[in-house]
């Protein structure tokens, strides 16, 4: 049985179909990575799977127990935080406060904002000041930072490179091991493919709605993979 | 209105563009039939009835506009009644002071309301949503105590209007019957024409979606000026022909928010952002207050239940739910887009309307 | 001199004002819904305790805490039962529903207790006053009342900002999905947004009624001067209600002082307006974007 299973998935946007029978399996301590252009449905999937969507047909797995229909907040209870598109960190919450914001729930774990800090120490300095004051490299770190203090199993994360230059990019793939070392498992959304697929065990390239390249980084050409993610 | 048969695939576009079918026209026939029995209503009907449509079409009328404004216009005003108050007053002023006739001094009622509306617009778009709404209704306050404070026009126990009790009941009767048969057609009519034109689809658009109409040169708040001035200007008219049909007019009663209710009720029972809408409700409003409205309290009360009920459960109220079911409308403003294809029945795509 | 008299009178009632203001303030800002029942409901509040009054015999202040029970009883049920529903369907649903309850609840009042102008007897404490000079006393009733405002506001800005459902709030204010996808319950916290903003509201409504009189139509005038207050003072700030507040109820008193008292209210209006048309984010307006 697999860590988090999604069943052949169709997610619809009114009368619009986002994804055609998505099916992918996730085990424990993974990074998976779905990529594929824009539009090409890894954010509505990544939405289903936080809860802020509901598939019209199939089903979502997370440890045996389907949750296709479980409230964002009550997955949030089980073990599964988010990263959303954009950040979205509490704007005229402080940068302590977003993180306390994330525990929530009280799950129990290893993070705390302690280890947060320990982890971004950029954001020990601006403990007090208010989100909207943020960089956006310093935003993205407190969105990780506030969904890991929900002390999640599995952590989803919407595209956290858009818009952040490449030595900041790197920070926050650098932290990844430490997040994995830490239980947690990962399944990250990119545009950006160059990045994602030096971490990432696993990779799904999605192609308007669908799957069209699935398996490890290290299996698979570039060819393939570009012909996968702009269907040539 | 054009309509165009659909052209095979071989040779020609494979769509048309439909707006009315055999169907709309029968249905318009029959009401074009009813109508002139309206028309000539008071000719043959006695006073009692005709008083009750007197009550009839200035209710659709004022509907009617709330809906322009509400549904098209994407304003949402709980303050019409200040307006109603305004064209009362000015037609006191016109009729009594300045001495004009009062079947006359209804239009300047309505430019009186369209001059009021203007910077009252201006201050109340500065809201946003709900507070926009209530913001309304301090308008109508403001209007309702200015008219309170001055002596002249009688204060709080109002004045009776000279020039509409020298008329006498059988020209009076007929008179403000005619006023408000022609103000609910007018309004029907304006709402009608304004969305078949480019204003209209803007508006439409508009109502839809606000970035995206404005992102391809919608003029988003000139066209919501324009259908709160027309509403303003229209519901001085319901309030000029009130004051004809009532005699007296009073502040608390000119300037009364349950004007609000009886709107509200009847376009949500009947549904926003739809002609036949506003019709419906009405008819409905008035079977009800037939039967129930001696209960006073009550009768609010039931008024206020359906009335959230109906925007819980059926937001687009009953006409709209008739629509949805049917894919029908009376009044034939929907384009629909015939696809013809190698497939034995051509599809058809309606531009639905969205509360 | 009669002009300081209305001057203190003012600023006191602004108190009272802003004891209305903030609870529709609180609602607006945790889930945009503008409640055109509100003022309906501080009635109903000082109905609620009338009756509790009538039925123990007591001072109306004893009354203050139970009413408080109730009507956040009343908002949390209120708002999970009904209000929830139209909350994500836009401005149109919320202002439908909500002034429906207006009517319902003006209409069920008059029902029940007829259109008597009805008060609340809290014995001498109604017309004791502080004698600061020979021109000048300021009643005690009207002291204590902007007092409460005083302390309500500080206790509430305390517990938006100190503890974990205060916080909640304030997530659930700037973005409510995201809120929902760091575990919060957003149906829950906003029937207890609602219920604080009538516990609040009841505060203002008992003490009103025993400061002057009510009756059941009196609510959309309260909405109207708790609306009033909120825009004057600026969004998103409850110190800022109670300026807002304050600032109507000197230009209601000193307009009285200046015209008469039938221009009271409406020179209040038109500071509104004057507020509205040259600064309409308010005074101390406050609110954030990332």
């Amino acid at each position: 049985m697999s860590f988090l299973e999604i069943d052949n998935m169709s997610v619809y946007y009114e009368d619009f179909q986002a994804l055609y029978d998505v099916s992918i399996k996730i085990d424990e301590g993974e990074i998976f990575a779905c990529i594929g252009a824009n539009g090409a449905g890894k954010s509505t999937m990544l939405k289903t799977v936080a809860g802020v969507l509901v598939p019209r047909r199939g089903h979502i797995l997370f440890d045996g127990q389907p949750i296709d229909h479980m409230p964002p907040y009550k997955r949030v209870e089980i073990g599964i935080s988010s990263v959303p598109e954009g950040r979205r960190v509490f704007p005229s919450l402080t940068v302590q406060e977003n993180l306390i914001i994330g525990a929530y729930r009280n799950r129990k774990g290893p993070w705390t904002t302690d280890s947060v800090y320990e982890l971004f120490p950029l954001l020990q300095p601006l403990k007090k000041r208010q989100a909207s004051g943020l960089s956006g490299g310093e935003q993205q770190a407190l969105a990780i930072g506030r969904a890991l203090m929900a002390n999640p199993r599995l952590i989803l994360m919407d595209e956290v490179s858009l818009g952040l230059a490449p030595v900041v990019i790197k920070r926050i793939y650098d932290a990844f091991p430490t997040l994995i070392g830490n239980g947690c498992t990962i399944l990250v959304v990119e545009q950006d493919v160059q990045h994602v697929l030096t971490v990432a065990s696993h990779v799904a390239c999605f192609l308007e709605g669908r799957i069209a390249l699935q398996g490890k980084p290290s299996d698979l050409s570039t060819d393939q993979i570009t012909a996968a993610y702009f269907g040539v | 209105m054009n309509t165009t048969t659909p052209t095979a695939t071989a040779g020609g576009k494979p769509y048309s563009v439909w707006v009315a079918d055999r169907t709309n026209y029968l249905i318009l026939g029959f009401g074009a039939c009813v109508l002139i029995v309206l028309a000539l209503f008071p000719l043959f009907a006695g006073i009692p009835w005709t008083r009750r449509l007197v009550d009839f079409f200035t209710l659709l009328a004022l509907a009617q506009l709330w809906n322009l404004m509400l549904g098209y216009g994407g304003v949402l005003s709980v303050g019409q009644q200040g307006y109603i108050g305004i064209g009362s007053y000015t037609l006191w002023l016109f009729a009594d002071v300045l001495h004009v006739s009062p079947f006359i001094a209804v239009i300047f009622a309505a430019v009186g309301g369209a001059i009021v509306a203007v910077p009252a617009a201006a201050l109340v778009f500065k809201l946003k949503g709900g507070y926009l709404a209530i913001g309304t209704w301090v308008i109508a306050e403001i209007l309702r105590l200015i008219v309170a404070n001055i002596k002249r026009t009688g204060g709080g126990s109002g004045i009776t209007i000279q020039a509409a009790t020298k008329l006498g009941t059988d020209v009076r009767v007929p008179g403000t019957y005619w006023w408000a048969f022609g103000s609910a057609v007018l309004a029907i009519g304006v709402t009608y024409i304004l969305l078949r034109t480019r204003t209209g689809l803007g508006l439409k658009a508009m109502r839809d979606n606000d970035l995206a109409a404005e992102s391809n040169g919608v003029n988003l708040w000139r066209l919501k000026l324009y259908t709160y001035v027309i509403a303003g200007a229209g519901c001085a008219v319901v309030g000029a022909i009130v004051a004809i049909h009532l005699l007296r007019v009073q502040p608390a009663a000119a300037f009364s928010i349950n004007w609000m209710a009886y709107l509200i009720f009847i376009t949500v029972i009947g549904g926003i952002g739809t002609i036949e809408g506003p019709v419906i409700g009405t008819v409905i409003y008035f079977v009800l207050r037939e039967t129930t409205a001696k209960y006073g309290e009550w009768y609010f009360i039931v008024l206020g239940i359906i009335a959230i009920t109906v925007t819980v459960w059926s937001p687009v109220g009953i006409y709209g739910y008739i629509v949805r079911k049917t894919n029908f409308f009376v009044f034939p403003l929907q384009r629909k887009l015939r696809l013809s294809s190698t497939a034995t029945e051509p599809k058809e795509l309606v531009a639905e309307a969205e509360v | 001199m009669d002009w300081i008299n209305a001057a203190v009178q003012g600023i006191l009632l602004g108190g009272l004002y802003a004891l209305f203001a903030v609870g529709l303030s609180l609602v607006f800002g945790t889930m945009r819904l503008a409640n055109l029942a509100h003022g309906d409901l501080t009635i109903l509040a000082a109905y609620v305790s009338l009756m509790l009054v009538n039925a123990f015999r007591f001072n109306p202040f004893y009354s203050i805490p139970i009413t408080m029970v109730i009507m956040f009883i009343v908002g949390y049920l209120l708002q999970r039962g009904l209000l929830n529903f139209v909350v994500g369907r836009g401005d149109v649903a919320g202002v439908i529903v909500t002034f429906g309850l207006s009517i319902v609840i003006q209409n069920a009042l008059l029902l029940k207790f007829t259109a008597n102008s009805q008060g609340l007897d809290a014995g001498r404490v109604e017309n004791l006053s502080i004698k600061v000079n020979d021109r000048l006393a300021v009643g005690w009733l009207p002291l204590i009342i902007f007092l409460m405002a005083v302390v309500t506001i500080t206790v509430l800005q305390i517990y938006m900002g100190r503890t974990k459902m205060g916080r909640a709030f304030r997530a659930v204010s700037d973005d409510q999905e995201a809120a929902r996808l760091m575990g919060i319950n957003t149906k829950y916290v906003w029937g207890v947004a609602m219920g604080v903003a009538l516990l609040i509201g009841a505060i203002g409504g008992v003490m009103m009624g025993i400061r002057t009189t009510f009756d059941p139509l009196l609510g959309s005038q309260r909405l109207i001067f708790a609306f009033e207050a909120v825009i004057i003072g600026g969004m998103g700030s409850s110190w800022g209600t109670l300026l807002g507040g304050i600032i109507l109820g000197l230009s209601q008193t000193l307009g009285a002082q200046a015209f008469g008292s039938a221009w009271s209210i409406l020179v209040g209006h038109l500071v509104f307006v004057i507020v509205l048309a040259f600064r309409p984010q308010g005074l101390m307006a406050k609110t954030v974007t990332a």
